[in-house]
């Protein structure tokens, strides 16, 4: 088995899938002949042609508009938006026409989109280019929504993505790319959308979270064990469907749960997290329920203090998993 | 909080129930109440539940005792309730309520200050050490402020345990902690027969199980059904060879699609919904001076255990198509395999099916599920010789079993709807049928 970066794993997931289903295609802002701002399309042009990997106008508009058109017509269109910060433009398509059209139409027409986009901070890309939108579209019954943390993941729920017969948004995180790597199988597999991962088995807290705050909870958790205090790891991997069965069952294991996440703690996906903990395992509770997120503000700052304020890190995970633990 | 003696009664679970057994009592007279705390367990069809306390308080009188039904609304015991100031007068009379001994116990630990949290109790704290009857004074917490975590709960068990103290044994294994949904605690475990074999009385050639509650239940019903319902039998076979085909050639991109199995059961089920839906009378019940159809079809779906048989309901079975029906069968199989059936999950419905095939049976005259009018089986499927126009051909074939409430149906309304049955197992094919 390959061990390959994170970024690479989703390249690889989109070349075989292309390969796989000559539907499946891809478009966005410079993924042809620049291969991506990221280089998350490189190499796709040479190989599938340019009726297959489209250059985009600047419109996030178009980009959604015209993938969302094509995948009701029977395509399999991976339409990417350069950064998720520029998705905005997208939403009304996603939201009004994307996610209702199976229910509108009572399963006539279905829209087997995904759409790519590349969440978060930790590159110095300030305001713009450092957002995390989940929270924007996961209150939206109808859509789908991955945010993988490990390479497997990146692979499998891509694949999964794609052969999805609903909408799905496939957040990226854009540190992970480079920072994050593991086995990945060059076969074909898929993980399948709505299931967490349990990352690590611990008895004293129990810590959940999507994305890159994992891979320092994993950091954080190595430093603990030296300490004594076990941590037990779910990563949600999917936030659209909840696996809430795996929620319940992590916190069950500990009773003192800590959620995480870089997108901002108020209405975030961990305060449906909690509020399902609150709802089901009352009688199960050792602690108060925790959170760590983004702070409440409007942006990413765009100077280097101001950005490791916001992000999280290995040092702000072991402070509140021991605090958590001491409780 | 009003002041004087409060009735806590016994709540309507659902909507359904008329009255509840109460199983045990976890607080004795004398004991201190909290709001919430569970005050007893209390058994309902198929259902355990542990009651919380509606009211903060002394419990001065236990109404109704362990393995007493007691009617919905009907009083269960009598809690002296205080003003806000009253309870740090009363409490020290109380010797045996547990948060004055702690704080009794932090005390002695040294300075009272110093353990700011050890009068605190986390619900999971208090679940636990009312399962294992443990008087928290007792011990030693190694929280933030000298809290009493859940795990030192945990650990104090276990050392009991190896002390010689025997903890409960029902709820001893953390593994099978019983599930919690919204506020009602449904423990939905059922309890396992604690086998006890006879004391050496010599020659001795039986032993004696308990009737665990499930077994009660499945009994009573099965009586019921068997004495109030005249039973009439009927079966049809069919020839299922293209649904074969057409299940193999489908269900491993269906398991990489939605990680489930595709069963035959889904296919059958959606067979059997048709048929209905052309038969409705099957949908119905006998109310002695009419006979009561109805809308929903909302399939019971018999599902086994190493204990007994559980029945629950696929509800609105019509307006699923088979990618969703093998979704439910698979959430309900699951549920009941983990014990986390809910009251809901068990509620509504109005015509069994029984896959018999699935433990090998070709043939079975079951007791049709109180009160629906009909329960269908599904057997084995067995490869068979038959004679197809002069020919003989080796061809799959199934079993289908009808139980049917004489009152309401006949041979020949039953006779159409389980050739509906079989002509819609029959006419699956690999070129028409859809799964979604």
């Amino acid at each position: 088995m390959a061990v390959m970066h994170y970024i690479d794993a989703i390249r690889l997931a989109m070349e075989e899938e292309m390969a796989r289903d000559e539907d499946v295609f891809v478009l966005g802002e410079d993924v042809g002949y620049k291969g991506g701002v990221f280089t998350t399309t490189k190499g796709l042009l040479e190989k599938f042609g340019p009726e297959r990997v489209l250059d985009t106008p600047l419109a996030e508009s178009v980009i959604a508009g015209a993938a969302i058109g094509a995948a009701m017509y029977g395509l399999k269109p991976i339409a990417e938006m350069q950064y998720a910060d520029f998705i905005f433009p997208a939403t009304n398509q996603i939201i009004s026409e994307a996610a209702k059209i199976r229910y509108r139409s009572a399963s006539d027409w279905t829209c087997p989109v995904v759409i790519r986009a590349p969440i978060g901070g930790g590159v110095f890309g300030g305001l713009y280019h450092s957002q995390s939108v989940e929270s924007v579209f996961f209150g939206t019954p109808g859509l789908k929504i991955v945010a993988p943390y490990t390479a497997y993941d990146a692979k499998g729920l891509l694949k999964a993505a794609v052969r999805d017969p609903d909408p799905v948004l496939y957040f990226e995180h854009k540190k992970c790319y480079r920072l994050v790597s593991g086995e990945v199988p060059e076969d074909d597999y898929i993980v399948p959308i709505g299931k967490a991962n349990v990352l690590r088995e611990g008895d004293d807290i129990t810590v959940i979270g999507y994305s890159l705050p994992l891979h320092f909870a994993m950091q954080a958790a190595e430093d603990l064990e030296a300490e004594g205090i076990s941590s037990h790891i779910l990563d949600l991997r999917t936030l659209q469907p909840l696996d809430k069965e795996a929620i319940l069952e992590a916190v069950r294991r500990t009773g003192k749960v800590l959620i995480v996440h870089e997108d901002n703690k108020t209405g975030g996906v961990g305060a449906e997290v909690a509020a399902i903990i609150a709802e089901e395992l009352l009688y199960e509770l050792d602690a108060p329920i925790m959170r760590l997120c983004g702070p409440d503000v409007p942006a990413m700052p765009i100077h280097a203090p101001g950005e490791k304020h916001f992000m999280l890190n290995r040092e702000k995970l072991r402070d509140a998993m021991r605090q958590l633990a001491l409780y | 909080m009003r002041e004087g003696l409060q009735e806590i009664v016994m709540p309507q679970l659902a909507e359904s129930l008329v009255s509840a057994t109460i199983e045990r009592w976890l607080k004795q007279p004398g004991d201190r109440i909290d709001m919430y705390e569970p005050i007893c367990e209390i058994n309902t069809d198929k259902v355990n539940a542990e009651l919380p306390s509606t009211v903060t308080g002394k419990l001065v009188k236990i109404l109704a005792g362990e393995g007493e039904t007691v009617d919905v609304g009907a009083p269960i015991c009598l809690v002296e309730t205080a003003s806000a100031g009253a309870p740090a007068e009363s409490a020290p009379d109380s010797g045996d309520a547990a948060q004055p001994q702690a704080r009794q116990a932090a005390a002695s630990d040294g300075d009272e200050g110093a353990a700011p949290m050890s009068g605190r109790y986390s619900p999971a704290v208090q679940r636990l050490a009312a399962e294992h009857g443990v008087n928290l004074a007792e011990v030693r917490g190694t929280g933030l402020g000298g809290r009493i975590t859940r795990k030192d709960v945990l650990n104090y068990i276990e050392s009991g345990r190896a002390s010689g103290k025997p903890a409960d044994s029902r709820s001893a294994d953390p593994a099978r902690q019983p599930v919690r949904s919204s506020g009602l605690h449904l423990s939905e475990e059922p309890k396992l027969p604690a086998i006890e074999v006879e004391a050496a009385a010599p020659g001795s050639g039986e032993y004696f199980i308990d009737v665990s509650p499930l077994r009660h239940t499945i009994a009573t019903r099965m009586r019921q059904s068997v004495t109030e319902i005249p039973h009439a039998w009927t079966m049809i076979e069919a020839d299922v060879t293209n649904l074969v085909a057409l299940r193999n050639k489908l269900k491993d991109e269906f398991m990489k699609r939605e990680g489930i199995n595709l069963t035959y059961l889904a296919f059958f089920l959606k067979a059997v919904i048709n048929a209905i839906k052309d038969y409705p009378i099957m949908n119905s019940v006998w109310a002695v001076d009419k006979i009561i159809v109805k809308r929903d079809i909302n399939i019971s779906l018999a599902v086994g255990t190493e204990d007994g048989v559980w029945t629950p309901v696929i509800k609105n079975a019509d307006q699923k198509n088979i990618a969703g029906l093998a979704r439910e069968i698979d959430d309900l199989a699951r549920k009941t395999r983990e014990g986390r059936l809910s009251l809901s999950d068990m509620q509504g419905g109005t015509f069994t099916v029984n896959n018999t095939g699935s433990f090998g049976s070709i043939l079975s005259q079951p007791i049709i599920n109180y009160p629906q009018a009909a329960l269908i089986t599904f057997e084995s499927i067995v490869k068979k010789p038959v004679v197809i126009g002069d020919m003989i051909a080796i061809r799959s074939m199934v079993n289908l079993c009808l139980s049917l409430d004489h009152r309401i149906l006949d041979g020949v309304i039953c006779g159409r709807f389980l050739q509906r049955v079989k002509e819609n197992l029959e006419s699956y094919s690999i070129e028409t049928t859809t799964l979604y």
